[in-house]
């Protein structure tokens, strides 16, 4: 027997390699006209990955502090070797994973995939991407750029229209009545511990939960099954659907490379605090939609204050979506259509508005 | 007899405390000082009545200066309020106007009550002045106080709304110095404040918005209002143009000029000199006295020259440095490398004053290091964004293999049914 035989040997005769396989080995996948959705899931897993790894790097030269973030970013991007590479990669990932987690989360929505028994599934993955734009919210001060700095101020001026909370929760964010170094020290915390840890639960449960109910199948296609039997076709999830996921990482790979050589994110200039805030400045495409809408809102509304107005808005569309299992569940025999009809137009709604506020001066 | 009780006692304390409260604004009312010049001719109209409205939101107005002060009289009671006895004065005649403002506007103690920094030299100024001067030969026509702070309206000089505002001195001046009959008898051109809308002081002023910029004020003084000596000129000039006054006292240009600065800059109507001011090129100051034979013309050539061939090359580099950054490439350190070679084009321009060719060009050899740097960080962006380009080959081509062979793969072992 040759070494790696032995070493085999030697760990199964301590823990049952296969047995905790097993349940990997049994997994499947159906095939079916909409399963290239499903790689969307992992491409997002993937992507975070990516996002772990290219962070831990930067983490070895970021200095989180007003008098040296931006510093650091610029000889990460100038001196060290592969630096803008990695910086690069980590901000295009970062935005990769937010477009592949909304796509995610829309094919699950259309799909109707939350149904009983996968209510937990979806809320855990409604907080994950809620965890995503934190992570991206948090991250895009860190340079320390003027951009960032004026994106943080409206953004964390938006949170601070919440009734009775706001103003706490945006003093809470700031570390003090305006975004300072003591911002960039919470933001940095937040970015590189708390979310990260809390991800990583909510990950494990995401994945627990989707191993433990298998991977749904969309309701029409259901149907066709159930009336058909014959058509119903499988694959095993290991190593026929990883092997094509990882042919879709590798993709996805080469892609973020691409475009960190073509774009390489760009470093902008310092924050002044004292300086004016640049005409047309806007936030990430991401939070585009909301920006908009708060913008184009009128001043007041029926007595009551247009922006406050849109904030509780956002939080009653945030809770309508946490909810949307059970919507549809309470709407009885309509629900299905009345919830694909909503998310359409949340759909529709998110693009429109993200491509106004991009045009937009 | 029954004694009120503690806690009743408070609250009728506080209901009395409360009354009193409400009853001070009346009280003080009551004690408002009675102004029967005010109470009469609001009640009139026309002329009569327009000082009272303009007197109310003036400077005076608002520091509580009466009508009695300068006009005299008793405002508090109306039997004597225009009686000989109390001084009145009714209209005060031009001649009075810049003694009776003196008398208060000259006496520091007065002045002093109302703002320590207060100026009071401007009765002493203003006698000093062509103006003043005139006035006292006894020329009606020259300006008094009045003309250019208003009459029952004056206010300060940073209201915008003054004529004595920075941004307004101009047209004031305009009022009387841009009247050709005026000027005519005073044997002064009228194109002054004309020139002056024209020049980049004006623009600074008006269209920048920089109230430090200079108006008319700045350099013939306010109240001692004055044309500046042909000697003085170049003092004038350089409380602003500090460096260029100490280059052109060294220059041969000092003795030359005798008119200072404004021989080749003009006094009124001053542009943003270019590159092409200098030179023996068509519109330049040096050719109106240089040839392309004299030392001076050559010289002048040279500075020209050397100017506008560092001005390009740092243009160049500002632009290769451009492309680069297009290309994602970060040359922010860069920057700092074509500041310091503006700023060293900056001080050459100023160094033109000394009108030597070679002073110039120890401050353009300063920048040119300078632009050097910059040019070489823009080179060194761009070779690396194609090294980059280039060597994104390898991993991508590698990328390629393995999916390639992953799909060929999957393919094989579900065709062998292993999967």
């Amino acid at each position: 027997m040759n070494a790696a035989g032995r070493v085999q040997t030697w760990i199964d005769e301590r823990f049952d390699v296969e047995e905790a396989l097993q349940p990997l080995r049994d997994k499947t996948v159906p095939v079916h006209r909409h399963s290239h959705w499903y790689f969307l899931g992992g491409l997002t897993l993937f992507l975070f990955g990516v996002q772990i790894a290219t962070g831990l790097l930067l983490l070895l030269y970021y200095r989180p502090s007003a008098s040296e973030a931006y510093e650091s970013v610029q000889h990460i991007m100038n001196r060290v070797q592969f630096g803008w590479l990695v910086r690069s990669i980590h901000s295009w990932s970062a935005n990769l994973m937010v477009f592949c987690a909304f796509a995610h989360m829309f094919s699950v929505a259309f799909a109707r995939a939350y149904r009983k028994p996968r209510e937990l599934t979806w809320i855990t993955g409604v907080i994950l991407l809620f965890l995503i734009l934190g992570f991206g919210f948090s991250g895009y001060l860190l340079p320390w750029n003027t951009r960032a700095y004026f994106a943080t101020k409206v953004g964390t001026e938006v949170a601070g229209q919440v009734p009775v909370i706001g103003r706490a929760i945006m003093i809470f964010m700031r570390g003090g009545e305006d975004v300072t170094g003591a911002t960039l020290t919470r933001f940095f915390g937040l970015h590189v511990v708390v979310l990260p840890a809390i991800a990583v639960a909510m990950l494990l449960s995401h994945l627990l939960l989707v191993q433990k109910f298998g991977i749904s199948v969309p309701a029409t296609v259901e149907n066709e099954w159930q009336d058909r039997p014959d058509l119903r076709k499988e694959m095993k999830f290991f190593p026929n659907f990883f092997l094509r996921e990882l042919m879709a990482w590798y993709i996805a790979l080469a892609v973020l490379i691409a475009l960190a050589t073509f774009l390489p994110w760009e470093t902008g200039t310092k924050v002044d605090p004292f300086a004016p805030a640049p005409p047309g400045i806007k936030p990430e495409w991401y939070f585009l939609a909301q920006f908009q809408t708060l913008k184009l809102i009128p001043s007041h509304i029926l007595f009551v204050d247009g922006e406050v107005l849109g904030i509780l808005g956002f939080g009653l569309g945030g809770a309508l979506w946490f909810g949307l299992p059970f919507i549809e569940a309470l709407l009885g025999m309509r629900g299905a259509r009345l919830v694909r009809l909503g998310v359409t137009l949340a759909l529709t709604y998110l693009a429109a508005m993200s491509v106004v506020g991009y045009v937009a001066r | 007899m029954r004694t009120l009780g503690p806690r009743v006692q408070l609250v009728l304390l506080g209901v009395t405390a409360l009354l009193l409260w409400f009853s001070m604004p009346r009280a003080q009312a009551a004690t408002e000082p009675v102004n029967v010049c005010v109470d009469c001719h609001a009640r009139l109209e026309g002329a009569l009545k327009l000082p009272v409205e303009a007197s109310a939101s003036s400077a005076h107005g608002h520091k509580g200066t009466g009508c009695e002060i300068c006009h005299g009289g008793n405002s508090t009671d109306v039997a004597h309020a225009k009686s000989r006895g109390s001084g009145f004065r009714g209209h005060i005649q031009r001649k009075e106007i810049p003694e009776l403002c003196g008398a208060c506007h000259a006496d520091v103690n007065r002045m002093k009550q109302f703002n320590p920094t207060l100026r009071t030299d401007q009765l002493a100024q203003y006698r000093t002045s062509v103006h003043g001067i005139k006035f006292a030969h006894g020329d009606p026509n020259v300006a008094v106080c009045t003309d250019c702070h208003g009459v029952h309206n004056i206010l300060t000089g940073t209201d915008p709304r003054s004529p004595v505002h920075p941004l307004n001195v101009a047209a004031t001046c305009a009022r009387c110095h841009s009247d050709a009959a005026l000027m005519k008898s005073y044997h002064l051109a009228a194109t002054q404040v004309e020139d002056y809308n024209d020049s980049i002081h004006h623009q600074a002023m008006a269209v920048r918005g920089d109230l430090a910029a200079p108006t008319c004020s700045t350099c013939h003084s306010s109240h001692g209002a004055a044309p500046p000596g042909a000697n003085s000129i170049a003092t004038v000039c350089s409380t602003c143009h500090v460096l260029q006054a100490q280059f052109f006292k060294e220059s041969p240009h000092k003795s030359a000029f005798a008119e200072g600065c404004t021989t080749c800059h003009s006094a009124h109507k001053i542009h943003h000199p270019d590159d092409n001011f200098v030179g023996l090129a068509a519109g330049s100051a040096c050719a109106d006295c240089h040839t392309t034979d004299d030392e001076g013309g050559k010289n002048a050539t040279a500075i020209h020259d050397h100017l506008a061939r560092f001005e390009h090359s740092v243009k160049d580099a500002v632009s290769l440095l451009g492309t680069a950054e297009r290309a994602g490439m970060d040359v922010g350190e860069a920057g700092f490398e074509i500041n310091q070679a503006n700023e060293a084009l900056t001080k050459a321009r100023v160094r033109v004053h000394t009108a030597r060719a070679a002073q110039v060009d120890a401050e353009l050899e300063t920048g040119s290091k300078a632009e050097t740097r910059a040019r070489a960080a823009g080179e060194s962006a761009l070779k690396e964004r194609d090294r980059r380009r280039k060597a994104l080959l390898v991993p991508v081509g590698a990328i390629a293999v393995v999916v390639l062979s992953l799909g060929i793969c999957i393919r094989e072992l579900e065709r062998s049914g292993a999967l």
